[in-house]
């Protein structure tokens, strides 16, 4: 009996310091909600209501109208080429860190967290600083003489890319050394044991073996990228215009706020559904490790 | 056992893969390196390397009142952002990683968001609310907003230190006598303090940094140092950025030489 009673008030004060520990994060919980997640909802409803109660009209217009056909091919196009790239890049880039000694690997991940950790308008200014007419590339080909007058690289789609490809790069590097590093070395031996040479244990045991890490690292460099809005701006000189730009443009200019969101909802109903994406991705590379 | 399974490639494979390797991190670390000797340049026009060592663009951007006004903005929204973000989130942490309860996920969920989201919808959101309750152009909106951007990185960074921790040691400070507060703070909270000041830091850069939502919500005397240099650098490229960039990179370098040292320390 005494027993019981003893279980029943251990029992209540699990309960009592359970919710005590739910309380813990009600403050930053509330704040977010209260800033964030509320006025989206609210502005995400904005988006259905018209002069005369509900409306799809936002919607139908981007699905009608050229110019925010245009702007969508321009967010998609520009976001798969720099997944590309920086799959092209960052995945040797991440193989060559895993090959290195501790204390070099080290310093190479330095120099990665480096451009991370910078200011993305201090980045972007930089290539802008690269690329302009009378920027240190142009000038550099001049006097080499390989070119006559300077390359148009900045405020265009190419130096639009470029910078963004620069920002983002570091996102696909990390997690892909990650994936590289936590490997099982010896499945690499026991194919160099078979008979493998190392160029064909490289492309039939450790790129197959990386390839969830690979597809997450590319899918978030991908909706990273589908949300830029300070590098296109800038380097894209007005012949840029990507999702973000228009949602800004309608929200601030215009003062549209069914136009401004409903193209906010449309990215970020895309961008939940990578994300949801990337956690099944990396759910069944854990799964599949064991 | 680093490189046991690289035995045996060839030569120029190898330097194939140095070539690169060392291509790709100059890629990432050229650009940010060429701002600093060019904010040491005496001329208008960007010139590499420059061909006089002058200070004139920090004269002209600690002389300006302009600058100097928004520098002082961006300091003190990111010092009260780091000291409201951070007991937040390691509160918020504290709470969801010992708690065994059907909503963890989604409260987890709903206080990374804002890290999720794409930082444009979290602005034309802020703008849309602070619109209506008179929030615009006032540091104590931009602390609140950047906050907000800044607690997920907080949450995930104590979270990781906490799932590292030992929790024996807090309840044996519990049985000891200590009550549950008393034990976080002198047991738990040492313990973690790395993650506690790397997330402190984060938050701190987190709101420096901020461009998006500073640019619809702070305007003249109230306008941030980057969304004033955003600003500069749509209408007219003033190298006095070359100055402040420099200085902004070191804080940058600062903070992953900090990391650096935290992870070659070894970990209990």
């Amino acid at each position: 009996m005494a027993a019981g009673t003893n279980i029943a008030l251990l029992e209540a004060s699990e309960r009592a310091e359970r919710r005590r520990f739910l309380a813990l994060p009600m403050p930053a919980l509330l704040l977010t909600a209260v800033i964030c997640i509320v006025p989206v909802g609210i502005l995400f409803w904005v988006s259905f209501v018209g002069p005369e109660g509900f409306t799809l009209e936002n919607y139908t217009r981007i699905l009608e109208n050229p110019g925010y056909l245009k702007i969508l091919r321009t967010t998609f196009s520009i976001s798969i080429t720099i997944t590309i790239l920086a799959i092209l890049l960052g995945f040797p880039l991440a193989y060559y860190i895993s090959t290195l000694p501790d204390r070099a690997a080290a310093i190479c991940l330095g120099l990665v967290l480096v451009p991370f950790w910078t200011s993305l308008l201090v980045r972007t200014y930089a290539w802008l600083v690269l690329l302009q007419r009378q920027g240190l590339i142009n000038d550099f080909f001049l006097w080499l003489g390989v070119i006559d007058e300077p390359m148009r690289l900045a405020y265009n789609r190419f130096g639009t890319t470029i910078g963004m490809l620069h920002i983002v790069l570091p996102f696909f590097v990390l997690p892909m050394f990650a994936a590289i590093k936590s490997l099982d070395r010896d499945w690499l031996r026991a194919a160099a044991n078979l008979g493998a040479s190392p160029v064909r244990a490289f492309w039939t045991v450790l790129v197959p073996l990386t390839i969830p890490g690979l597809v997450a690292g590319a899918l978030l460099v991908f909706v990273y990228s589908l949300g830029f809005y300070v590098t296109p701006e800038i380097l894209g000189g007005g012949r840029v215009t990507m999702v973000a730009m228009k949602v800004q443009q309608n929200a601030t200019i215009y003062a549209d706020w069914g136009a401004a969101s409903s193209l906010a909802l449309i990215l970020l109903i895309i961008t939940l559904a990578i994300f949801f994406g990337i956690e099944r991705v990396l759910r069944r590379q854990r799964g599949g490790g064991n | 056992m680093h490189g046991t399974f690289e035995i045996g490639v060839p030569v120029w494979r190898r330097l194939w893969l140095h070539a690169v390797g060392i291509g790709v991190i100059l890629f990432l670390i050229v650009p940010v390196f060429i701002i600093i000797p060019m904010s040491f340049s005496s001329s208008q026009y960007f010139e590499f390397p420059p061909k006089d060592f002058s200070l004139r663009w920090y004269e002209s951007y600690f002389h300006s009142v302009e600058w100097m006004e928004a520098t002082w903005v961006s300091l003190r929204v990111a010092f009260f952002t780091m000291l409201l973000a951070t007991p937040l989130g390691i509160a918020a942490a504290y709470g969801l990683t010992f708690t065994r309860h059907r909503a963890v996920p989604m409260l987890r969920a709903t206080v990374v968001a804002p890290m999720i989201i794409p930082v444009i919808i979290v602005a034309i959101g802020v703008f849309y609310l602070y619109a209506r309750i008179g929030l615009v152009n006032t540091i104590f909106g931009l602390v609140l907003a950047h906050t907000v951007l800044a607690i997920p990185f907080v949450v995930i960074i104590v979270t990781a230190g906490l799932r590292r921790f030992d929790t024996a040691l807090e309840n044996a400070a519990m049985s000891l006598g200590a009550n549950r507060f008393l034990a976080f703070v002198t047991v738990t909270l040492p313990s973690i303090r790395r993650s506690v000041f790397a997330a402190a830091l984060i938050a701190l850069i987190t709101s420096l940094d901020e461009v998006v939502v500073a640019l619809f919500i702070s305007l003249g005397e109230k306008a941030t140092l980057t969304r004033r240099m955003f600003a500069s650098l749509r209408d007219q490229v003033d190298p006095t950025i070359a100055a402040i960039s420099t200085l902004l990179i070191c804080v940058s370098l600062v903070v992953v030489v900090f990391y650096s040292v935290q992870a070659s320390r070894p970990k209990k």
